[in-house]
């Protein structure tokens, strides 16, 4: 059987805005995905050793604070410096679109603002894995 | 009777006429509903609006005051124009609120960045990142001397929104009216201080409730006797709406926290007249026009009645819901953000009918970023051309005897008295909030109204109706990053320079104070509080010796 899809919703900074998470994380769940939502102000060490704990597949930040460009490229630098640059980090919440191109060349895959259709991002962890498993199953079965 | 009687006769005959014709002629919606869900009939008439006049609405500035608080309301004067705003530093806020003073606003309202209003120094390692930026960055005493220079604290009221340090905020508040000259007697302001919605909704909480109640009812008893004037507590609905709730759960949730904190009061000895009159309340503005104003009227009336039936008030100040508004937040759209000032028109339309005492109206750049100073002169001119040109503030509560604005209010508030009836039955609200009750009502809600946007059941123009191609947005607020750098200077160099062995004994005797938790007693935290501040002990060391005391609260992860 397929592995469920594994996603940690994950609230970085101070903020307590997490309207947007919980309203993504339900959408995530009832696509059939397995989420952990992380709750309020945790550190970007605390996001990813809960990451690497709970063995996920994609790390969704959500952040209203305006601390993202500090936040954010700490979560992906985490992540590499434990070798786990594989997990897909994606982002939503008040982000001026000049700085997603700053984002992504940190590792952020994309932003998703102010009124995205839950939709978007479940299409995009969806095809984004996708292509990946089709990359491993390739080596799996070329060995 | 024959009278409704017979037009009970008629209108059944007109709905039956109009049924005939909706084969031909459907309806644009199969049931229609207002922005809460609550269901719209085609039509309203005496029929739905009944119910004795005395009883129901009363007179302005009387019993049970739905209809106003004030016996002229804006005949009097207008409500208090109070755009929140803060951000970088004080200097720089101090400058902003100078700009709004001279733009016609009428008192001020400061927003605090995440790291003070979660007891955080510059300097601790979580507010990497975050200083300056939503609000403004407050470490000590200083920095608030900064804030208000040249702003004479007897001629303006403040407003602040601080919770779980609020008492710190106060207090460095009325040093700073010492300084100036200004006696606590003559400060008039409000602090938020509403500790419960930041568990449900907002966040920023830092101890457990039950010593989080303490310091709010500790603010309570002393500001009875030193600050008659503050407003202690902004009961806050607003943030639970922008959650999520519906509006009657704003209300609803709203009075449940504001039975808590009475309660609360009350079983440390305070007398309810003696407090009472000193509750403020704090709700949100959404689109829909009529439901919203019916919501207001329906919090005032619910509100006095628990007040005199439930807790046994005496004074009529104790029985008033007095309150702000600020346009909602989560209503604007970073689509077509132009669009969002007629958005913010309605909704201040909607406060202003619905009797507010005073008005935050949003900006339109804000599901961007803080707003920009334009932002923010369009957005009090919104108010200003409410007040001076739409004629509506001229008379007292103008949409009273609209059949479905009576209606309305009638349905609001038989549902907010079912729900505070549940949560009673929980215990109270502490009790709902521990459980987890009313999160997952809010939840529930904004998942809901996610989904009938995203099946376009719900139409929000520019988003998921009437799109265009567009691109970045230009000209947004940027928060210089060097806010954070300099303020961790600034409060290297107050160390060094205050007198430290003040600073050590007085957080010494908070530390004692906090320990005994006794009720009734000469415990009350102010005063230590108060030594702290004038000692220019920081916020953060102030936090940290609660902190060591209280323990923290630690949050859920439930969805």
């Amino acid at each position: 059987m397929e592995r469920r899809i594994r996603v940690l919703v994950a609230k970085p900074g101070l903020d307590g805005h997490d309207r947007g998470a919980k309203v993504i994380a339900r959408a995530l769940r009832d696509d059939g995905m397995e989420v952990v939502y992380t709750g309020l102000r945790q550190t970007p060490e605390q996001i990813v050793s809960a990451a690497l704990q709970e063995d996920v597949d994609v790390i969704a930040l959500s952040i209203l604070s305006g601390a993202h460009n500090h936040l954010f490229p700490r979560v992906t630098q985490l992540l590499a410096n434990r070798g786990a640059s594989d997990v897909l980090v994606i982002g939503g919440g008040v982000i001026p679109e000049e700085d997603y191109d700053y984002l992504k060349t940190k590792g952020v895959a994309a932003v998703f603002g102010p009124g995205t259709s839950t939709k978007t991002t479940i299409e995009f962890i969806r095809s984004h894995l996708r292509g990946r498993q089709t990359v491993a199953q390739g080596l799996a079965s070329g060995r | 009777m024959d009278d409704t009687e017979g037009l009970k006769k008629a209108a059944e005959t007109w709905e039956a006429g109009v049924e005939s014709t909706l084969a031909r002629h459907p309806e644009r919606s199969a049931g229609f509903v207002t922005g809460s869900k609550m269901p719209v009939k085609r039509l309203y008439t005496p029929l739905d609006a009944g119910g004795e006049y005395g009883k129901k609405l009363g007179f302005p500035g009387e019993y049970p005051y739905t209809r106003g608080v004030q016996s002229t309301m804006y005949r009097g004067r207008f409500w208090t124009m109070r755009q929140y705003a803060g951000f970088g530093n004080a200097e720089e806020s101090n400058r902003r609120y100078k700009y709004l003073l001279d733009q016609g606003q009428t008192g001020l309202s400061i927003a605090f960045d995440l790291p003070t209003q979660i007891g955080y120094d510059s300097d601790h390692p979580l507010a990497a990142g975050e200083v300056g930026k939503v609000g403004v960055a407050v470490d000590s005493l200083a920095d608030m001397e900064i804030l208000f220079d040249g702003i004479p604290l007897d001629k303006v009221s403040t407003s602040m929104t601080i919770n779980a340090p609020a008492a710190i905020l106060l207090a460095m508040y009325v040093a700073v009216a010492e300084k100036q000259g200004v006696p606590p007697s003559a400060l008039n302001g409000t602090i938020q201080n509403d500790i419960l919605k930041e568990y449900v909704a907002r966040g920023t909480y830092i101890f457990p409730p039950a010593p989080s109640m303490r310091l709010i009812t500790d603010i309570f008893a002393w500001c009875a006797k030193e600050v008659p004037n503050w407003n202690t507590i902004s009961i806050s609905g607003y943030h639970i709406r922008e959650a999520g709730s519906t509006a009657v759960q704003e209300v609803a949730f709203t009075l449940a926290d504001g039975i808590a904190y009475v309660d609360a009061a009350k079983r440390v000895g305070l007398d309810v007249d003696d407090f009472a009159p000193r509750l403020s309340f704090f709700f949100n503005a959404h689109n829909d026009l009529f439901e919203e104003v019916a919501k207001y009227r329906a919090a005032r009336r619910v509100w006095a009645k628990i007040m005199k039936d439930r807790f046994g008030a005496k004074n009529p100040k104790s029985l008033m819901l007095r309150f702000h508004t600020q346009t909602g937040g989560s209503t604007l759209t970073a689509q077509q953000p132009e669009n969002n000032v007629i958005r913010v028109t309605i909704q201040a339309l909607a406060a202003v009918l619905g009797g507010t005492q005073s008005l935050h109206t949003n900006s339109r750049d804000e599901a961007l970023a803080l707003p920009t100073e334009e932002s923010v002169r369009i957005a009090l001119r919104t108010q200003q051309i409410v007040a001076y040109e739409s004629g509506v503030a001229e008379t007292i509560d103008p949409l009273a005897g609209s059949y479905y604005v009576e209606s309305l209010t009638d349905a609001i508030e038989k549902e907010v008295l079912a729900y505070i009836e549940r949560i009673d039955k929980l215990g109270g609200s502490v009790k709902a909030i521990e459980q987890g009750f009313i999160q997952q009502e809010v939840q529930d809600a904004a998942y809901a109204h996610q989904l009938d946007v995203e099946k376009g059941e719900r139409v929000i123009v520019g988003l998921n109706k009437f799109t265009v191609k567009e691109g970045p947005p230009k000209g947004l607020l940027r928060v210089d990053p060097e806010v954070g750098r300099s303020q961790v200077e600034k409060l290297a160099a107050l160390r060094a320079r205050r007198d430290g062995e003040r600073v050590r004994k007085a957080l010494a005797s908070l530390e004692a104070a906090a320990r005994d938790d006794s009720s009734g007693g000469d415990n009350n935290l102010m005063p230590p509080i108060l030594e702290a501040v004038r000692s220019y002990a920081s916020l953060g060391e102030i936090c940290d010796v609660l902190r060591s005391v209280f323990g923290e609260y630690r949050p859920s992860s439930m969805f």
